[in-house]
């Protein structure tokens, strides 16, 4: 389902992915750990389409189609989701209208008829259930004031609203104490499902554990330096990641 | 990545359709001599066959007038206006004026249908109770002014002012200049000697008005200023909401807007007062658009009085205003609640001035200003606490936000207390729309343009809430088109 050939992607003149392959299937949860400036981040804000980098090389397809051009929105509305691994703050607009206005122009996009308040009333409440949340979070200003595990659990009831076909988790284990892993790897776990692929980016195995991936590939030096099946994180939480070169206290 | 040049193109496509109201109304009209001189001012007068006292007030106004120079200390540059090159009077040709809503040119019926206003009276032959009333400007001279039977019930007046000048002399006479005198500063005292039309309003002692009153101004002819004078008396006890709208058509050259408004609260009355600015606000180039050069003022005369300004300025390709309120009555509440976005060459110097007075005088200053494109934005504001007013309170808060980095804003306060009771408080915040908020929105699937509409929205929501609800989702609509092309 998603398919990335090859990729390499510099910031000015910097490379910092120096081809990258990796493609994952429907149903399937990739994990992607690697030490801290690997380009875990790099790699997703690519697939969601941030401006500011520049792809040198290479080719990214979601479903046989070319990722790379389109608009972020456009992404969005081909299935793509980012749960950010720093949620952003909007003042002053409330997570429902952020949420419904995100949902109706994804829909518009897909030629879909959008939702009026009390459909979108009714789904988020079925969402909310799902994840075990109440909806007190959809009053409030996005992301304004929010713990950091209030943010990240934002950001799985953003992705069960959106019902994405890849979601990229980046991170979405850091800060958070382990009742929050919890409730968020929980929410994720209800996520999974036979026609969407995920790609949990981590640099901690512990996530791992609650989130268990069908394959794990570590990333250093901007390259998948190894791939395997989940024990291989285990091995990593042991050895840590100086066999890629990498020198961490972490 | 060609997905950012698509997306500049999306954007560039909504901006030329930006300012849906720019369209020309062809009608007949009946124009005063070009230039402005006393004969001029003698025809305003007597085309609105006004008494002497009315006409001596316009000429001292004139005279006084010719002594004053334009006031150049606004955060603002325009070249030079040529007043002798421009029409003061411009008028439909009717023949008598209308009596009823069904003897209105049906071309004007159809202008402001397509501006979305209504001058029908239909929702209360539907027997539904009707929430607002319209007095509709077109010019120089109100056209219709609808539901005035269903006010006059409850000893409501709400007309022309035209109108109230011949009906209700006594109360136009003690009222008008009450507030902004006619030497009051250049563009009030222009208006004083050349005032076409404008809405007049009384509510009388313990009413509270049924419905919203609004005012609706079209700019239509060319070459033309648009001086308009509304008053609006808040009698003992008296509550009154009123909204102002305003658009006009594009035009390549500026066209001068100078207004005033007068509001006058008496005891525990309660005035609020909206305006959605939406005047033309000229090309992307800087080209064309609105002067609105206008005064606006109430004075709480009243014990426990309140005025409440709530103004959405969008439009115009300069403004220039002030609404400000005069803390007279003992206890009395003034407060400000402003959203002023500029775009392209837009340029807005506005603010308020609370002038306590009387004690436990209170106001509240809310400002958000947002700038894009080449915009400048500049708040000023004055606070002066006079020395009998013993335990008056001030708080104002003054929010800027940039999108761009060729834009400005500008916050330029003026603090002046001479009374060491009172409590005056500042404060001012300046922000960007980040490239985060922009991504985090666009990879939740909304485009670049509802983004920042959206995180605008959010930035102007506490003065958005102020607004009489029938307006809220419209201004909410407004605040992202204006913004339309200031991304990309
Ligand atoms: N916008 C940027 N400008 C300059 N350097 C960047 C930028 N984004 C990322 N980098 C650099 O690229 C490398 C990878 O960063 P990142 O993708 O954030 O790593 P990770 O998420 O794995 O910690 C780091 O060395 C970082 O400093
Ligand atoms: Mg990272």
């Amino acid at each position: 389902m998603l398919e990335i050939t090859n990729l390499h992607a510099s910031v000015g003149d910097r490379p910092i992915l120096k081809g990258i392959d990796l493609s994952v299937q429907a149903g399937q949860v990739h994990a992607i750990m690697g030490p801290n400036g690997s380009g875990k981040s790099t790699l997703s804000y690519i697939l969601a389409g941030r401006e500011g980098y520049t792809i040198t090389e290479g080719a990214v397809t979601l479903d046989g189609r070319d990722l790379l051009a389109q608009a972020p929105e456009e992404r969005a509305a081909s299935g793509v989701f980012l749960a950010f691994q720093y949620p952003v703050e909007i003042p002053g607009v409330s997570n429902a209208t952020f949420l419904k206005a995100a949902l109706n122009g994804v829909r518009r996009r897909r030629g879909e008829k959008e939702l009026d308040a009390m459909e979108f009333l009714k789904l988020t409440r079925v969402k909310c259930r799902q994840l075990g949340m109440t909806d007190e979070m959809l009053k409030r200003a996005v992301n304004v004031g929010f713990s950091g595990g209030e943010k990240k659990r934002n950001e799985v009831l953003q992705m069960a609203l959106l019902d994405p076909r890849l979601a990229v988790l980046d991170e979405t284990d850091s800060g958070l104490d382990i009742d929050a892993l919890r409730i968020v790897a929980d929410g994720v776990n209800a996520l999974r499902g036979p026609d969407r692929a995920m790609l949990v980016i981590t640099h901690y195995q512990r996530l791992l554990s609650y989130i268990v991936p069908d394959r794990v590939h570590v990333l250093a030096h901007g390259r998948i330096q190894r791939s395997g099946g989940k024990e291989l994180a285990l091995e990593l939480e042991a050895r840590g990641y100086a066999e890629f070169g990498v020198d961490e206290a972490a | 990545m060609t997905a950012v040049s698509d997306t500049i193109d999306q954007v560039k496509g909504l901006t030329d359709q930006k300012y849906k109201y720019g369209f020309v109304t062809e009608i007949e009209s009946e124009t005063a001599p070009k230039g402005l001189n006393e004969d001029v001012v003698r025809f305003i007068s007597a085309r609105k066959a006004e008494p002497e006292w009315l006409l001596d007030w316009r000429l001292r106004a004139y005279r006084h007038w010719l002594t004053m120079v334009e006031p150049g200390w606004a955060k603002v540059s325009y070249p030079p206006i040529d007043y002798q090159d421009a029409f003061y009077y411009s008028a439909p040709k009717t023949k008598a004026g209308p009596k009823s809503l069904d003897e209105v040119d049906p071309e004007l019926l159809r202008t402001y249908e397509k501006l979305g206003i209504p001058l029908k009276e239909q929702e209360l032959l539907a027997g539904v109770e009707p929430r607002i009333a319209v007095d509709a400007v077109f010019d120089s001279v109100s056209v219709a002014t609808t539901f005035k039977a269903k006010l006059e019930e409850k000893g409501i007046i709400f007309c022309p002012i035209s109108e109230a000048v011949a009906n209700h002399p006594d109360l136009v006479r003690r009222y008008l200049g009450s507030v902004v005198p006619y030497s009051d500063n250049f563009f009030a005292t222009l208006n004083s000697a050349v005032f076409t039309d404008g809405s007049f309003v009384y509510i009388p002692k313990g009413v509270r008005c049924p419905m919203e009153l609004s005012t609706y101004f079209r700019i239509n002819a060319a070459n033309t200023g648009q001086f308009e004078r509304t008053l609006i008396i808040a009698d003992d006890d008296s509550v009154v909401s009123y909204l102002e709208g305003c658009t006009a058509p594009k035009r390549d050259e500026n066209q001068l807007h100078a207004a005033v408004v007068e509001l006058v609260a008496l005891d525990r009355a309660q005035i609020k007062y909206s305006t959605v600015q939406n005047w033309y606000p000229g090309d992307e180039q800087g080209r064309g658009g609105i002067y609105n050069f206008v005064t606006k003022r109430g004075a709480c005369r009243g014990v426990a009085s309140k005025i409440s300004w709530t103004q959405v300025e969008t439009g115009s390709a300069i403004t220039w205003k002030y609404p400000s309120c005069i803390l007279q009555g003992d206890d009395s509440v003034g407060e400000f609640y402003s959203v002023a976005i500029t775009n392209h060459h837009q340029q807005a110097d506005t603010g308020t001035k609370m002038i306590h007075i009387g004690r436990n005088t209170r106001s509240t200053i809310v400002s958000k200003g947002i700038s894009a494109g080449q915009a400048q934005n500049t708040y000023r504001g004055q606070v002066k606490i006079l020395p009998k007013a013993t335990g008056a309170r001030n708080h104002t808060q003054c929010d800027s936000l940039l999108i761009g980095d060729r834009c400005g804003a500008h916050t330029v306060p003026y603090i002046e207390s001479r009374n060491r009771t009172a409590r005056v408080e500042h404060e001012a915040t300046t922000a960007k729309i980040s490239e985060d908020q922009l991504f985090y929105c666009r990879q939740r699937g909304l485009s670049a343009e509802d983004a920042v509409s959206l995180i605008v929205n959010g930035f102007c929501k506490e003065v958005l809430k102020e607004l009489p609800m029938e307006f809220a989702v419209e201004a909410q609509k407004l605040v992202g088109i204006s913004l339309e092309g200031s991304v990309g």
